[in-house]
């Protein structure tokens, strides 16, 4: 049972870096020029992220 | 893997993170990896809380969990109040929600976790909630594809209770609202219980702390399903399956720039990647104690976590961004999430049992 987790888990994340490498490679390159600050809080930029409770 | 060399890996993306995306994302894989720490440490399963309170009359779990619905709601609707560049987690009333809420309650019981309860129980490495994943994601983005024809079926603006009554009285309603849910569950349960659970309150209070952080980070709530939806999006649009540009969702601009660009960069993706990665430094000293499954067990399990990503999305949110998120920054669609997914995990209890999970 053990075993069979372990082997589980490495097909897991496995799967789950790939993805990761995948998309990092056919994505466009991060502007670091134009990064987010740091904190939101006081920045007085209104988060641009998608959330789950927004319907748009 | 020891803690030590994956202490070490978790510290080297965090740099990877920092050098090449930005220093923003960094800091919140760490709050994520912080969410993924409290929740499997403390064995903070909101499910199981509502399961427990069912069929056990034990009251610890939903205790804990209004707990951390109090102290996030003081933390986050106080910070809304302070810095109005920040926004909370506000869905539509709708018949979408009503009829998300109740599946997502239902399928959550069968597959034995919401979206942050697959999320620490896979990075735990529970077999069954590894391979939720994958389907939840699906599910999640097949609802963010036919949402709008949801939506159409019936619904009113988001109502916010800071913009309506201000910080202060949003806190107080708030509160009142929880003591309610509290004295249900007291005269649910009756005399002779035991109401407090050292590992759920020190759960509740870290996980309130960390929502609080993600808030004033990311400007937003934590959210864990909008990550979801998004990685099977960019896997169905690079395989060309599918034209954003055509849905009323994807079409937007915001969600077209997503799924352009990389996933390190957006905020519940990074979230829910350091929750895995904080479950599985929890995983390394503490065993996952997870039961073989049948075939009929496994085939019921995966359709109910596909069934619950597709829901969540129709409902605006899981227990985390519509229930968690959603009531700390006063949002009305919560309220209604909670009662709706409450009547379906009543029902979902049921099949789990009648499948003996």
């Amino acid at each position: 049972m053990i075993q069979s987790t372990k082997k589980y888990q490495t097909i897991f994340w496995a799967c789950l870096i790939s993805f990761l490498v995948w998309d990092t490679a056919v994505s466009p390159p991060v502007d670091l020029r134009n990064e987010p600050p740091l904190i939101a809080a006081g920045s007085g930029k209104p988060s641009s992220g998608g959330h789950c409770a927004v319907s748009k | 893997m020891k803690r030590l060399p994956l202490s070490l890996l978790l510290f080297l993306f965090f740099v990877f993170l920092a050098w090449t995306v930005s220093i923003r994302q960094a800091v919140l894989f760490a709050v994520g990896i912080g969410m993924g720490a409290a929740l499997a440490g403390a064995r903070f399963g909101f499910t199981t809380g509502w399961r427990q309170l069912i069929e056990q009359r034990d009251p610890r779990g939903v205790m804990g969990q209004l707990i951390l619905l109090a102290l996030a709601s003081i933390f986050s609707l106080s910070l809304l109040g302070y810095y109005p560049e920040l926004t909370a987690a506000l869905g539509p009333p709708s018949i979408s929600l009503l009829v998300g809420a109740f599946v997502f309650g239902l399928t959550m019981q069968i597959a034995d976790g919401c979206g942050s309860g697959t999320l620490y129980k896979a990075g735990l490495g529970i077999p069954l909630n590894m391979g939720i994943l994958p389907l939840f994601a699906l599910g999640s983005f097949l609802g963010s594809v036919q949402v709008g024809d949801w939506l159409k079926l019936g619904q009113i603006a988001p109502i916010g209770l800071v913009t309506e009554f201000g910080s202060a009285q949003a806190i107080l309603i708030t509160l009142l609202g929880l003591a309610i849910m509290a004295l249900a569950t007291r005269l649910w349960v009756g005399k002779g219980k035991t109401w407090w659970d050292r590992k759920w309150l020190i759960g509740a209070l870290a996980l309130s702390i960390l929502a609080a952080l993600n808030l004033i980070i990311a400007g937003q709530p934590w959210g864990v399903v909008y990550g979801f939806g998004l990685w099977a999006a960019k896997i169905v649009n690079a395989a060309g399956l599918f034209e954003p540009a055509a849905n009323a969702f994807w079409s937007q601009a915001g969600n077209a720039q997503r799924l352009n660009e990389m996933v390190l960069m957006d905020i519940t993706s990074i979230t829910n990647i350091g929750i895995l990665g904080g479950a599985l430094w929890i995983s390394s000293r503490a065993s996952s104690d997870s039961k073989p499954l049948t075939s009929k067990q496994w085939m019921v399990g995966l359709l109910a976590g596909f069934l619950m990503g597709y829901s969540s999305r129709l409902a605006f949110g899981c227990n985390i961004g519509a229930m968690l998120s959603g009531i700390s920054t006063g949002s009305l669609h919560a309220w209604i999430w909670v009662p709706l997914a409450f009547a379906g995990t009543l029902i979902g209890v049921r099949i789990r049992r009648h499948y003996q999970f």
